[in-house]
C-alpha cells in the first residue's frame, strides 16, 4: 500500500516535470495562413514586415519566438505608420482597423500563438499526452486507490504535520498575498497601458483596509488564531507556485504554451472537430483534476453519504454541462472561433460569476445562432433571475456552490487537502464582506455598461469608457482574481479563496440565502464541546464553534453548505437542515445552552 | 466587586463570561497552565495533526481585553480566606470578594511503582501533551492504562502517528462499568479492528525503569507478562486537583464540597467544575462529575449565584457524548450498565458493528427512559423532551424520525428499530414521521 503510493507520488511528480519541460521542445515557424492583422490592411503590413525582415519559414525555437514576432509586429506598424503618415487611412477603412495603434502587443501575441509549431510534441501528440495527463492519472490514482482500503471515518490524521497542507505564518502570508496584489496591479497597468482602473483599484482597496482597521475597529485585535504558528509548509509553497505559474501562462503568456494546446488538438478534433484551444486545454485539465482528485474525496468519505453525492454531483456538472455538452453544442453548431476568450458555453456557469455572459461578441454569437443560441441566452438568464432565488430558497446557496459550480467542484476536489487554510479570525470576515460586495457591485456596474454600448452603440458612460472597464474587470477580477489568486493560492489562504472573498454570483446567492431561505445549520442541544474541528475544517471560514458554542443555528450568507463541519464533528452537534417553520427568527441566539425549564422559570424572574 | 476565578478550563471561563453578561463587576481569570482557555477535549488533535493549538482556542486573544475579562498567568499557592486574598508564586498577591474554584482534575495514580518515572504520564493537561510530543519521536510502542474515554483517546493518538499500542484494561468489556454489555462488546471489537492490542480483565503490575529514570516496560500484573515500550499513558481516570487546597479551612470530600447554590463552606467563595462535589447531588447523579457539559452549567449558575440571582444548580436530564475512535456516542437520560429490573430496554445494532441505537423504556408504564446511541446522532431536544414528557415508548417510535440528526442520505433506520420492538413485544406500530427539520420545530414549540 505504501509503495503503491510511493510509485504515485513519484509518477505525478514526473508528469508535472515533463509537462513543464516538454514546452521548450520543437521549433516555431510564422503560420502565413494566419496572421493576425483585423483585415487586409494589416495582414499585408504584416506580410511585408515578414518579408523584409527575413523571417518567413524561419525555424526558431518557442522562446526566440516571442521576440521574432515582437520585431515583426513593430516592423509592420514602422511600415503601416508610416503609410498612414503619407496617405492616412483608405477610403472606407477606419483610422484603428488600419493602424496597430495601442493594440501592438496583442498582435504579438497573436502571432506568436498562432505560429506554426513543429517538433516531437507535434509528431507525437498522443505521447505526450500519456506522459503528461496518462502520468498523472496512473499516478494519482495510484495514491488514492489504496485508501478505499482504511477503514471509514475522519482522515485528517497528519494534516498540521505536512509540508504540503500546514500553510504559513500571518507576516509571510501577507507579505505574499500583498505582492501578488501589487504585482497584478502593477502588470495591469503595463499590459493594459491604463492608468485609471489600476488606481481606481488601489484606491478601493486602501479604503477597505481603512474599513476594516478603523471602522470595524479591528487594529490591535491581532488574529492568532488565522495563520500558522510556524513556517514549515514549503511544499505547500512549491504547490503554490506551480499553480501561479500556470495561469500566468494560460491567462497572460499564451504564447509560451503552444506545445501544451497542440498536445490536446486529437482530443479536440475528436469531441468538437476542430483544433484544440488553451481554453479546451484548460477545461480538459480541470475536468480529469476534479475527476481524480473526485475519487480522492469518495475514499476519503467512504462513511459519509453526503459528501460522496456532492461529489458525484461536482464532477457530473463538470463533465457533462461545462465540458463534454458544450463540446458537442460547437460541433453541431461548427463556430469554433479560434482562440475565443471563452471556453465553449458553459451550461451551468452563469451572470455575474460568467462576468462575460452579456459581452456583445457573446450576445451576438447567441442572437447569431439560430434555436441553440436563443435557448443558450434565454436559459442563461432564467438560471440567475429565477433559478438561484428559487433554489437558494428551499435548499440555500449550496445547491450551486458545493454541488454544481466548476470553481466550488474544483476547490471542493483538488483543493481539499487545503481547506483548513481559510482564515477564521473575526478581521477576515469584516474583509470578506467588503471585498465580496464590492466585487459584486463592480460587476454589476460593468455589465450595466456592456449592455449600454450594446444597445446605443457608444462606448461612454458619465464619461467612464465602458470598454477599459470591461478590459479591466476581465483582467483583474477574471483572471487575477479568480484564477491566480483563487485557484492558485490554495496552499497559502484555503481552497475558497475566490469563493469567499470574490465570487460576485457567490454574493448574490448568499444575500438570499441570510435573508431569504431555509437553509441553516442546526447545532444540537447543548453537546458542543468547543473542540474546533467545524471551524478548522470549514473552507469559507466561517466560525461556525462561536455559533455551535452557544447553541445557535448558523445562518451566514458565505456558508456553502459542503458539510464538512457536521461531518468533522466528534459530537455529532452540527447538520445541514431546511425547513420553513421558523425562517424568520432561525437566528435568534439562544440564551442559554442548556437549562431546565425549572431555571428558565428562575431566571426569567430574575433579569 | 472582584471576582477571581482559579482556573480558566471549561467551568471557569463560562462563569467570568456569565459574570460579565449579567454585572460590571471586575473579572480576573487566573491559571499556571495556559495563557489563554482553550478546549481539553480537543488536545488530542492537536498531537493527531488535525489542527493546531491556536485551532482548540474558542475565542481570539482579544475577547477577553474586550470583555473586560483579565487574565494572569501565575499559580495560587495559598488562599487567605479570612483576608480574602490569593498567595501567588509570582509574589504579585491578589485580593478577591468573590472567589470560584475553577481548578478541574489531576489524573489518577494508584500507587503504582514506577509512577513517576520519565515517560509516563496522563492526558489532561497542556504539560501533558507537551510530555507526549516529547517522548514520540521514534517512539515504537506504547502502553496505555486504564479503559475510559481519556485512555482510548491516548491509544487513537498513539495510532495516528504509526506507534502501536497494548491498552491495560480491568474490566472484562471496554468501558463495561458504564455501558451496557452489548455496547461495551461493540467498541472493544472496533477497537481492536483499529490495530489496538487491547488487554481485557488485566492491571498493571509495575512500571520499569531503564537505567537512567525513565519508563522501558511494564509488567502485566495478573499474567507477569513483561510490554516493552517507550511510554506509558496512565488514564485510570481523573480525580478532582485538590492538593493545595486540604487542610487549609475548606470542606473537602471527593471534592470541594459544595451546597445547591455551588457555594462551600468558606464565605464568598464557589467551587465548580471537576473539583467541586454536590453535598447534595440530584437522584441519580453522582456528586463529581467531571464532564465538559456539567462544568459550563456550573458556570453559568455560579455566576448568577454571584451576581445576586439565586439560583439552585440543576444540570437537568442528564446527557453525555464520546468518540470511540470513529464511532461517536451520545446518550440522552438513563441508559446504565447494569440494567435495573423496572427497566426494559430495545437493542438493535447494525450489522457493520459501528451503529447501534438502545432505547430503555419503564417496564410497567412504558414510559421513555432513556437513549443510547452508537455511530447514529440524536436530537438532543427532542429526546429531551420526550423523557422530561415521560412519553410513551410507542408514541416516541412511531415519531422516531423526529430525533433523527444524520446527515441528509443517510439511510433512516427508524423502521429496523420499530421492526425489532414489534418482534420483541408483539405489536403493531408503524413509523408515522420520518427524518426533517419542520416536524422538529412544531413539537419542540408546541
Amino acid at each position: 500500500m505504501k509503495l503503491l503510493q510511493t510509485i504515485g507520488s513519484i509518477l505525478v511528480i514526473l508528469s508535472i516535470l515533463i509537462f513543464i519541460g516538454m514546452l521548450g521542445l520543437g521549433t516555431k515557424s510564422i503560420n502565413l495562413d494566419a496572421l493576425p492583422g483585423n483585415n487586409t490592411h494589416q495582414t499585408a503590413a504584416i506580410s511585408q514586415a515578414i518579408n523584409e525582415l527575413d523571417a518567413k519559414g524561419k525555424e526558431v525555437n518557442h522562446i526566440g519566438f516571442v521576440s521574432l514576432a515582437s520585431e515583426v509586429i513593430d516592423k509592420a506598424n514602422e511600415i503601416q505608420e508610416a503609410k498612414f503618415q503619407q496617405s492616412g487611412a483608405p477610403d472606407g477603412v477606419g483610422e484603428w482597423d488600419f493602424r496597430f495603434g495601442g493594440n501592438v502587443g496583442g498582435f504579438k501575441q497573436k502571432l506568436s500563438s498562432t505560429a506554426k509549431a513543429t517538433g516531437p510534441v507535434q509528431s507525437n501528440p498522443w505521447l505526450f499526452f500519456f506522459l503528461t495527463f496518462g502520468l498523472a492519472i496512473i499516478g494519482g490514482l495510484l495514491f488514492i486507490i489504496p485508501k478505499f482500503a482504511k477503514s471509514p471515518g475522519i482522515k485528517h490524521d497528519g494534516i498540521y504535520h505536512s509540508s504540503l497542507t500546514s500553510g504559513l505564518k500571518l507576516t509571510p502570508r501577507t507579505i505574499v498575498l500583498a505582492a501578488g496584489i501589487i504585482g497584478t496591479l502593477i502588470y495591469g497597468f503595463v499590459k493594459l497601458n491604463n492608468f485609471f482602473w489600476p488606481l481606481v483599484t488601489t484606491v478601493i482597496g486602501v479604503l477597505f483596509i481603512y474599513f476594516v482597521f478603523i471602522k470595524e475597529k479591528s487594529k490591535g485585535k491581532d488574529p492568532q488564531r488565522s495563520a500558522s504558528p510556524v513556517n514549515t509548509a514549503w511544499l505547500g509553497m512549491l504547490a503554490g507556485a506551480l499553480l501561479v505559474g500556470f495561469y500566468i501562462l494560460l491567462y497572460w503568456k499564451p504564447e509560451y504554451i503552444q506545445n501544451w494546446v497542440s498536445m490536446v488538438d486529437p482530443i479536440s478534433e475528436m469531441l468538437n472537430g476542430g483544433k484544440a484551444s488553451r481554453w479546451f486545454l484548460y477545461g480538459l485539465l480541470y475536468t480529469i483534476i476534479m475527476a481524480v482528485m473526485g475519487i480522492r474525496m469518495l475514499a476519503k468519505y467512504q462513511h459519509n453519504k453526503y459528501q460522496r453525492v456532492r461529489t458525484y454531483s461536482v464532477m457530473f456538472f463538470q463533465t457533462a454541462f461545462a465540458f463534454l455538452i458544450p463540446q458537442m453544442i460547437s460541433k453541431l453548431n461548427a463556430t469554433n472561433a479560434y482562440d475565443n476568450p471563452i471556453p465553449a458555453p458553459d451550461l451551468k456557469n452563469m451572470w455575474p460569476l460568467d462576468y462575460s455572459f452579456f459581452f456583445n461578441y457573446r450576445l451576438d454569437e447567441m442572437v447569431a445562432n439560430g434555436s441553440i443560441g436563443i435557448f443558450m441566452l434565454v436559459w442563461g438568464i432564467v438560471l440567475f433571475v429565477i433559478g438561484v432565488p428559487v433554489f437558494v430558497y428551499f435548499y440555500g446557496k449550496r445547491w450551486y456552490c458545493s454541488w454544481v459550480c466548476g470553481c466550488g467542484g474544483l476547490a471542493e476536489t483538488m483543493g481539499d487537502p487545503w481547506r483548513q487554510l481559510s482564515d477564521k479570525s473575526l478581521r477576515a470576515w469584516q474583509f470578506e464582506r467588503y471585498i465580496i460586495h464590492g466585487v459584486m457591485v463592480a460587476a454589476v456596474l460593468m455589465t450595466i455598461g456592456v449592455l449600454y454600448t450594446y444597445f446605443t452603440g457608444s462606448y461612454s458612460i458619465l464619461g467612464i469608457n465602458t470598454d477599459s472597464l470591461k478590459s479591466w474587470y476581465g483582467f483583474f477580477i477574471g483572471a487575477g482574481f479568480a484564477g491566480i489568486v483563487g485557484t492558485g493560492f490554495y496552499p497559502l489562504m484555503g481552497n475558497r479563496t475566490w469563493c469567499r472573498f470574490g465570487c460576485p454570483l457567490a454574493g448574490y446567492l448568499g444575500l438570499i440565502q441570510k435573508f431569504k431561505s431555509k437553509f441553516r445549520i442546526t447545532t444540537n442541544g447543548g453537546q458542543c464541546i468547543s473542540c474546533g474541528n467545524c471551524s478548522t475544517y470549514c473552507e469559507m471560514g466561517i466560525d461556525v464553534r462561536s455559533y455551535a458554542q452557544k447553541g445557535q443555528d448558523i445562518v451566514r450568507s458565505s456558508c456553502v453548505g459542503c458539510g464538512v463541519c457536521s461531518a468533522v464533528c466528534p459530537r455529532g452537534v452540527l447538520r445541514l437542515e431546511n425547513g420553513s417553520g421558523d425562517v424568520a427568527t432561525r437566528t435568534i441566539e439562544e440564551r442559554t445552552i442548556h437549562i431546565t425549564e425549572d431555571m428558565i422559570y428562575v431566571k426569567q424572574d430574575f433579569s | 466587586m472582584h471576582v477571581a476565578i482559579i482556573g480558566n478550563g471549561i467551568s471557569g471561563v463560562t462563569a467570568a463570561r456569565w459574570v460579565r453578561k449579567l454585572s460590571d463587576h471586575k473579572v480576573t481569570i487566573i491559571s499556571s497552565e495556559t495563557d489563554h482557555f482553550f478546549s481539553r477535549t480537543a488536545l488530542m488533535y492537536v498531537y493527531m495533526g488535525h489542527m493546531r493549538f491556536e485551532d482548540i482556542k474558542p475565542y481570539e486573544d482579544w475577547f477577553w481585553e474586550k470583555n473586560r475579562i483579565d487574565l494572569v498567568t501565575d499559580r495560587v499557592e495559598s488562599i487567605e480566606y479570612t483576608d480574602k486574598s490569593l498567595k501567588m508564586k509570582s509574589g504579585n498577591d491578589i485580593s478577591y470578594d468573590k472567589l470560584i474554584l475553577a481548578v478541574g482534575s489531576t489524573p489518577n495514580k494508584f500507587g503504582w511503582p514506577g509512577q513517576d518515572l520519565k515517560g509516563v504520564g496522563g492526558l489532561y493537561h497542556v504539560q501533558d501533551l507537551e510530555r507526549m510530543e516529547e517522548y514520540s519521536p521514534n517512539l515504537k510502542k506504547a502502553v496505555v492504562v486504564g479503559g475510559g474515554l481519556i485512555g482510548i483517546e491516548m491509544a487513537e493518538m498513539f495510532v495516528s502517528r504509526g506507534i502501536s499500542v497494548t491498552m491495560l484494561v480491568r474490566e472484562p468489556s471496554y468501558w463495561s462499568g458504564v455501558l451496557p454489555p452489548e455496547e461495551s462488546k461493540m467498541i472493544s471489537e472496533h477497537i481492536l479492528h483499529h490495530d489496538i492490542d487491547l488487554r481485557l480483565g488485566v492491571n498493571l503490575g509495575e512500571i520499569h525503569d531503564d537505567g537512567s529514570g525513565k519508563a522501558c516496560a511494564v509488567t502485566v500484573k495478573e499474567t507477569g507478562e513483561r510490554i516493552e515500550c517507550g511510554f506509558v499513558g496512565l488514564t485510570a481516570g481523573v480525580s478532582p486537583n485538590i492538593g493545595f487546597l486540604r487542610d487549609t479551612g475548606l470542606d473537602i470530600g471527593r471534592g470541594i464540597k459544595v451546597n445547591d447554590h455551588l457555594e462551600t463552606n468558606q464565605p464568598d467563595v464557589y467551587a465548580i467544575g471537576d473539583c467541586a462535589e454536590l453535598t447534595n447531588p440530584k437522584p441519580g447523579r453522582r456528586g463529581v462529575e467531571a464532564i465538559w457539559y456539567t462544568g459550563r452549567m456550573m458556570g453559568e449558575t455560579c455566576a448568577y449565584n454571584i451576581c445576586g440571582k439565586q439560583v439552585a444548580y440543576d444540570p437537568g436530564l442528564w446527557f453525555n457524548s464520546a468518540k470511540f475512535v470513529d464511532i461517536e456516542y451520545q446518550v440522552y437520560g438513563s441508559a446504565p450498565a447494569q440494567m435495573p429490573d423496572d427497566m426494559a430496554s430495545l437493542y438493535w445494532q447494525h450489522e457493520d458493528g459501528e451503529k447501534s441505537v438502545r432505547i430503555n423504556y419503564d417496564k410497567n408504564s412504558k414510559e421513555i427512559l432513556g437513549f443510547n446511541l452508537f455511530g447514529v446522532r440524536y436530537r438532543h431536544k427532542v429526546c429531551e423532551k420526550w423523557i422530561l414528557e415521560k412519553t410513551h415508548v410507542e408514541d416516541v417510535l412511531k415519531n422516531l424520525g423526529m430525533a433523527n440528526f444524520d446527515p441528509e442520505f443517510y439511510k433512516e433506520y427508524e423502521p429496523d428499530i420499530i421492526a425489532l420492538y414489534n418482534k420483541q413485544e408483539g405489536t403493531n406500530i408503524t413509523l408515522k414521521t420520518r427524518r426533517g427539520l419542520d416536524k422538529v420545530l412544531a413539537f419542540l414549540n408546541r
